[in-house]
């Protein structure tokens, strides 16, 4: 599903240039749980942005779907973006003027649902979250467990291919982590691909494949 | 991969109406900061307007003073100017008056088409016991069409009257307050110095006109205001042309009667409102500058403060950009929303400071009689587009650098703990 072939990227900081990705090449079946591990300023964020269509690459090939993304304008990857991939992030970015509901609902006003299909779709969404009784709630009245719930649903609301999650348990405690862990695996069961980027080990762990990331560089293999 | 359900549909163009809905969700459920960009938004206009109307009042108050005659309208005056020792004559006192005669000599000039002589005195004017000093002006019917003077009650001074005396009188509306304290005046005998005048109308109010305080005024027959001041010549006589391109032909016209009329001394000086408001031209030009100043700096004062806001406002919200491009909105669409969002408090903050300052002036104007505040079209429109184009720019310029950052960069890291 994803290729990236010797994938670059450089920052320029002042004088110096600041090599984010060296020479990245990594294969992403359909349906894989792969997480990407790694010290803080390893370069996971940016292979994240990459991945998310976010950031483009300085060098190198991104195929998403056999489609070489590198090639495509703002617009079209924003739409790629839209139709495939789903971020969760590890403090939630609820939109706080928003319900629950509202919040699931802005990626389909975004790309342009129309209503009825938005409805019928939040119900059930709501239901399967276990969040129907949460559908009016602005984020500052849920918990952190909800609001990462809320969150996820925000993700998977568009059905996308691939799940890119940030520490999605970081914010959390054991029990709701351990309860938003089990969310996203049961999503990935359903076929969806799953990206954990974290530094937890034992959340890496539960991954069926861990990739390690240090200055830019990939340091591992699948774990069989 | 498993088979997942086939994605939603989607046209991948957010809907207008959802564009409508998202903004005002973010302009209703943050009311605090809607308020303060509002309340900017609308002081900036209303103080364009304001000031500008201001100045244009005071302008305007100038050039009303100078242009209750009309642009048809011919001033003669006794006496040439020229330089003499001493001051110039300012009324009829040169060697030979300019009389009622002349001024029948030049009504049957072709192209004039009415005139209106004046004679001017001051007089103690008394009723019942009430006495007050009061300017009395001889003239004709005519004169009343030529100041633009409009009567509150009663009838105007008679037109067979002309050139004779008849004891009748046109008094002003304080005047009549004064004397006749809130009783009908009109059919009332008025004593003017040793003798009495009926009293056939009143003036509406219409304040100080040309330096003459029309409120106060008693108007009489010219001849009965020569036989009052016993004296012959008139303070002015005043012609009104049929047409304004002839002005200067019955200027001339006019000047050779009057000439012909004195044995052929040219003593008498013909003015149009036109010479007099060029002489003028340089206060006029300097009232013009000061109130384009006011405007500049007014709209320079609103420009900064909504770009302040806009500004500020925006740039809180760049986490906000990052989330909504992580969720499959482009660069243009996050444009759009900031946009639609920055357009539509602009265009409901501009209209309320529109009427606003329309409710002030109105008021103002209610106030003071004599000055009319209002601000100029272009004052007007230039607020509102300053006010709309403004707020758009600096919504935008924010916006854009936001959109343009690494959006998963803007969400993570410093901004975690503003999740609340």
């Amino acid at each position: 599903m994803i290729e990236l072939r010797g994938l670059q990227k450089h920052f320029q900081v002042g004088e110096q240039v600041v090599q984010a990705l060296d020479e990245v090449s990594l294969t992403i079946s359909a349906g894989e749980y792969l997480a990407i591990m790694g010290p803080s300023g390893s370069g996971k964020s940016t292979l994240m942005n990459i991945l998310g269509l976010l950031d483009q690459a300085s060098a190198g090939e991104y195929l998403l779907d056999g489609v070489n993304v590198n090639q495509l304008n703002e617009a079209k990857r924003s739409q790629l973006r839209s139709e495939k991939i789903g971020f969760v992030f590890q403090s939630y970015h609820l939109v706080p003027r928003l319900t629950a509901r509202e919040n699931i609902e802005l990626p389909m006003v975004l790309a342009g649902v129309p209503p009825r299909l938005r409805q019928q779709k939040l119900d059930e969404l709501l239901e399967k979250l276990n969040l129907s009784e949460r559908g009016q709630h602005r984020p500052s009245q849920l918990s952190g467990g909800q609001r990462q719930r809320v969150a996820i649903g925000r993700a998977i609301v568009m059905r996308p291919r691939m799940l890119l999650a940030d520490e999605p348990t970081g914010n959390l405690d054991s029990t709701s982590g351990a309860a938003v862990t089990d969310l996203l695996e049961s999503l990935n069961a359903d076929g969806i691909t799953l990206v954990l980027v974290t530094h937890d080990q034992a959340l890496g762990a539960r991954a069926r494949r861990q990739i390690h990331m240090f200055d830019g560089q990939l340091r591992a293999e699948p774990n069989g | 991969m498993a088979n997942l359900e086939r994605s939603l549909t989607a046209s991948f163009m957010m809907a207008w109406a959802d564009t409508f809905i998202f903004v005002s969700q973010v302009l209703m459920r943050q009311r605090f900061r809607t308020v303060v960009l509002w309340v900017a938004i609308a002081i900036g206009v209303i103080a364009v307007n304001l000031l500008t109307a201001l100045g244009e009042g005071a302008k305007s108050y100038v050039l009303s003073e100078f242009n209750v005659l009309g642009r048809h309208t011919l001033i003669t005056l006794p006496g040439k100017k020229e330089t003499r020792g001493g001051m110039p004559p300012i009324t009829g006192e040169s060697p030979r008056a300019l009389t009622l005669k002349d001024a029948q000599a030049v009504s049957r000039l072709s192209g004039v088409k009415t005139v209106a002589p004046l004679v001017l005195g001051n007089i103690e004017v008394s009723y019942a016991g009430k006495i007050r000093e009061s300017l009395v002006m001889g003239s004709s019917r005519s004169f009343f069409a030529l100041r633009h003077l409009v009567l509150a009650r009663g009838q105007l001074l008679p037109e067979r009257g002309r050139f004779k005396g008849e004891a009748v009188a046109v008094i002003g509306s304080r005047l009549q307050d004064e004397l006749f304290a809130g009783k009908p005046a009109l059919g009332e005998w008025l004593r003017l110095g040793d003798s009495r005048f009926r009293v056939i109308g009143v003036l509406k109010t219409s304040g100080t006109r040309f330096g003459f305080d029309m409120d106060e005024v008693v108007i009489i027959p010219v001849v009965s205001a020569q036989s009052l001041f016993n004296a012959d010549g008139l303070f002015r006589l005043f012609a009104e042309v049929r047409h304004f391109s002839q002005l200067d032909a019955v200027k001339q016209q006019m000047v050779e009667l009057l000439k012909q009329r004195h044995e052929g001394e040219e003593d008498v000086t013909v003015i149009s409102q036109d010479a007099m408001l060029s002489s003028l031209q340089k206060i006029l030009d300097t009232l013009t500058y000061a109130v384009s100043g006011i405007a500049a700096v007014s709209m320079l004062v609103a420009a900064i403060l909504i770009m302040n806001m806009m500004i500020i406002t925006v740039s809180q919200r760049r986490k906000e950009i990052g989330l909504l491009k992580a969720l499959g909105a482009s660069s243009a669409l996050v444009r759009r929303l900031f946009l639609a969002e920055a357009g539509l408090i602009a265009a409901l903050a501009a209209l309320s400071g529109w009427m606003l300052s329309h409710l002030v002036l109105l008021l103002a104007n209610n106030y003071f009689s004599d000055i009319q505040f209002h601000s100029p079209w272009w004052a007007q429109a230039a607020s509102i587009a300053l006010a709309l184009g403004l707020s758009l720019l600096f919504a935008w310029l924010p916006a854009q650098r936001a959109s343009s950052l690494a959006p998963v960069q803007a969400l993570q890291g410093k901004t975690e703990q503003a999740q609340r």
